[in-house]
């Protein structure tokens, strides 16, 4: 076993050339064919790239799709956020347990199965969802929960599973997938026509300075949710010294309730790698990155197969439409489940076969980014934007929307509402009006933004979704009045708690602290001081923290105590004797007692 | 007008921090213009004679009369100051709640390669307080008003504060006196 696992090792790290910067790739093949990184493994790997054994398993350890204790053959993955428990996953959770006799974080003995939970899997829309080794299964019942093991149990195959597909692209051969697009408005921006290669034209007509140009003119802003303008980035990366240039696209839509970048790489792929390939043109990079997150492999071959497609058009490749010199090509970096991965650091960390740990900046990407080289990050929707832009002109982009956001935004609304989907909307829309479109069923508080960005309430149905008012990266969660704001902060601290990475303090025992508190206000224990604590505290972790999972994770709780104030409030009380409530004695004595043989006689009942 | 008084216990704590108060050395007799000190280790006053202005907390809570004394504080004190890293987090007695109660007293008085214990009882005597789960810092138990890091806090905090206190002015707090390596 030994020699066959060392020769398999041997072989898969030649293939990706022995390089240890591309670790992500060998370590997935490995734990695909193997179903564990095992510790001998990760020996015999460090040795084949020339790197230490420590720097395998710190990455082994670090994303949640890759793991040293053996997994089953088929890898059961129940998305359990926040929607997803509204769309009652506890009740197909448990009909896993019982179908399989196993809890989650277990395996059966037969080695067959292994069920996990796993964050927001980008099927908000489809929920409760779950992840069958790669195969995306979605609308989970009781009943087809039974009927996945019983299928899988009989077949061995998870390919077998889904009978229906879904529409669109979900039905070609090389995505074969039940997952819906749920594409309920169409814009001029994303989901207008765009022949490949018609919008590249025009740029590679125009000179690297012009694109630019012409992107800043349009005032485009990133789309991934932090609103960076564009063509400045561009120029950054332009200007910055080194002669091998990078683009990367963030397909690593983690954002609890962000489903739109699923909708554009199922659809609209074609117009994303031409702004990737415009975005080479103008910052004179060579090289393309697409950053594609774990749950998202069944798009892969798709993915690979357009790329071929451009690649033989001449679309990509060398002297691309016959321009001399311009050589631009992009290979997908796939993940392993990491929320902290979207932060455009730690993705590059991951890119370079690291763990997705957050760099410091400056420098920035723009300046040090993948490999040291300059490097412009940039959102699945953003490239987008880019192609209509060079195509349809600047102009016409910058009419759409509101002055300080131009175009149109990708929205993925879910939650409580009749038509959960992606809608392509101007900017500056009222949230009123959006959740009218999603047909919302008494809304009384949306997470716009995911957990991440801002839990908002009736009052403020009246402001507009842009940067400048209520931002968001596309996560729209609608809740209605059967539910309560303080549950929905918990559920997302308890996704900020998992994700962390765990490199700086305030994050990794901020939020600890801030969900301790939380829980102990929930069960009725808390005092007016608690809401004044949570306050302080959620602004020194955000105010502290190495990187944007820190700086947004108290969000939930800080924006929902500014607009539901009056739900704490409800729940806590005057401490007037100053003994704290969360203080059982009898609790704390209750092991003494049993050791120490007696009663006590200060706390008798 | 009546001096303010002052009441001081250490509970799970090494008593520097009571150490540290007297190092404030001649200052002492000022102080003894300014306060009256009332239940302390100082004075050995065991019961309250009234309500004090400050209870200063050395230590945290690893037993029932830990818990019993601080909430006997909480009950006779307007300010209840945390002094010193025990009452703050527990401190060096708060080393044991990472190891489960029975084993630290298995170790303790069974196992131990130093122990003789031919009863094989652990000690239960109604003498003996009872001991926690765990060792609590003062603020999970009852309401602390103020908390004086250190360990011990220097002298010079311990008095800037109190003077701050009693006189109702805010704090210096030069960065020396809370510097701590």
């Amino acid at each position: 076993m030994a020699e066959n696992l060392e020769k398999a090792i041997r072989e898969i790290c030649e293939l990706n050339g022995n390089d240890h910067t591309r670790m992500m790739d060998i370590v997935r093949e490995v734990q695909q064919r193997f179903g564990r990184v095992s510790s001998e493994a990760m020996d015999f790997i460090a040795d084949a790239v020339n790197s230490h054994r420590v720097e395998v398993e710190s990455v082994v350890s670090f994303y949640s799709f890759l793991s040293e204790k053996q997994k089953g053959k088929f890898v059961i993955r129940l998305c359990n956020d926040v929607i997803d428990k509204m769309h009652g996953v506890d009740n197909v959770a448990q009909a896993f347990r019982e179908e399989l006799g196993i809890d989650f974080g277990e395996s059966t003995p037969d080695g067959k199965f292994t069920l996990e939970w796993t964050a927001c899997i980008g099927m908000c829309d489809q929920a409760p969802a779950a992840l069958v080794n790669d195969k995306m299964i979605t609308r989970l019942s009781t009943d087809s929960a039974r009927e996945i093991i019983k299928s899988l149990k009989a077949n061995g195959d998870e390919n077998r599973l889904t009978h229906l597909l879904g529409d669109g692209n979900n039905a070609n051969l090389l995505v074969n997938s039940m997952v819906n697009n749920n594409i309920r408005e169409e814009g001029p921006v994303i989901f207008a026509k765009l022949d490949a290669g018609k919008a590249l034209h025009k740029a590679l007509a125009m000179s690297a300075v012009e694109v630019i140009k012409d992107v800043k003119t349009a005032r485009l802003r990133g789309r991934g949710g932090a609103g960076f303008p564009t063509g400045m980035k561009w120029e950054f990366t332009r200007a910055a010294e080194g002669d091998e240039k990078v683009v990367i696209c963030n397909a690593d839509e983690g954002e609890p309730g962000t489903f739109k970048d699923r909708v554009v790489l199922t659809e609209r792929p074609d117009l994303m790698f031409e702004g990737m390939t415009i975005a080479g043109y103008a910052i004179g990079a060579q090289t393309g990155v697409v950053y594609l997150r774990a749950e998202y492999a069944y798009l892969r071959a798709f993915l690979e197969s357009v790329l071929a497609d451009r690649r033989n058009n001449n679309l990509l490749g060398n002297n691309i439409l016959g321009k001399e010199g311009f050589n631009f090509d992009i290979r997908i970096q796939m993940g392993a489940g990491a929320y902290i991965c979207g932060e455009e650091t730690a993705l590059i960390s991951s890119c370079e076969g690291l763990r997705g740990d957050p760099k410091n900046r400056p420098p920035f990407p723009a300046q040090k980014g993948y490999l040291a080289n300059p490097t412009s990050v940039n959102n699945v929707e953003t490239f987008c934007c880019v192609a209509q832009i060079l195509d349809k002109g600047a102009g016409w982009f910058a009419e759409m929307g509101s002055t300080g956001s131009t175009g149109t935004k990708l929205l993925s609304i879910s939650g409580d509402c009749t038509r959960p989907g992606v809608y392509e909307l101007p900017f500056g829309i009222l949230v009123g009006d959006m959740l009218e479109k999603a047909g919302a069923e008494n809304p009384y508080a949306v997470q716009v933004g995911g957990p991440s960005g801002q839990l908002i309430g009736k009052a403020d149905f009246q402001r507009t979704i842009c940067y400048d008012d209520v931002a968001t990266g596309g996560s729209v969660m609608i809740f209605n009045e059967d539910r309560n704001p303080l549950e929905i902060a918990h559920e997302f601290m308890e996704f900020f708690c998992e994700e962390s990475c765990g490199y700086c303090t305030p994050c990794r025992a901020g939020n600890e602290l801030i969900k301790e508190r939380l829980e102990v206000i929930m069960k009725g224990e808390g005092t007016p001081e608690d809401l004044d604590y949570l306050e302080q505290l959620g602004k020194t972790v955000a105010v502290s923290s190495r990187c944007g999972l820190g700086q947004t994770s108290p969000n939930p709780v800080l924006s929902s105590l500014k607009n539901f104030r009056g739900e704490y409030e409800k729940l806590v009380k005057e401490n007037k004797d100053g003994m704290q409530r969360t203080f059982d004695i009898h609790k704390a004595l209750a092991t003494g007692e049993e050791l120490q043989g007696r009663k006590s006689v200060i706390y008798a009942d | 007008m009546a001096k303010p008084k002052i009441a001081t216990a250490s509970l799970a704590g090494c008593f520097g921090c009571h150490m540290s108060l007297l190092d404030i050395d001649d200052r002492i007799l000022t102080l003894v213009d300014l306060v009256d000190f009332d239940k302390s280790p100082v004075d050995d006053i065991k019961k309250f004679t009234g309500r004090c202005a400050v209870g200063l907390i050395e230590g945290g809570c690893c037993n029932e009369e830990n818990v019993h004394n601080l909430q006997y504080f909480r009950e006779n004190c307007d300010i209840l100051i945390s002094v010193g890293e025990c009452a703050i987090m527990g401190g060096i007695p708060a080393m044991r709640n990472t190891i489960p109660l029975k084993e630290c007293l298995d170790e303790a008085y069974l196992n131990g390669p130093t122990v003789y214990n031919p009863s094989g009882n652990i000690p239960g005597d109604k003498e003996l307080p009872l001991i926690l789960d765990k060792v609590y810092p003062c603020h999970e138990v009852v309401k602390m008003d103020y908390h004086l890091p250190g360990c011990p806090p220097s002298a010079d905090l311990l008095w800037e504060a109190l003077v701050a206190l009693l006189e109702n002015k805010p704090m210096d707090l030069p960065y020396e006196v809370i510097k701590y390596d």
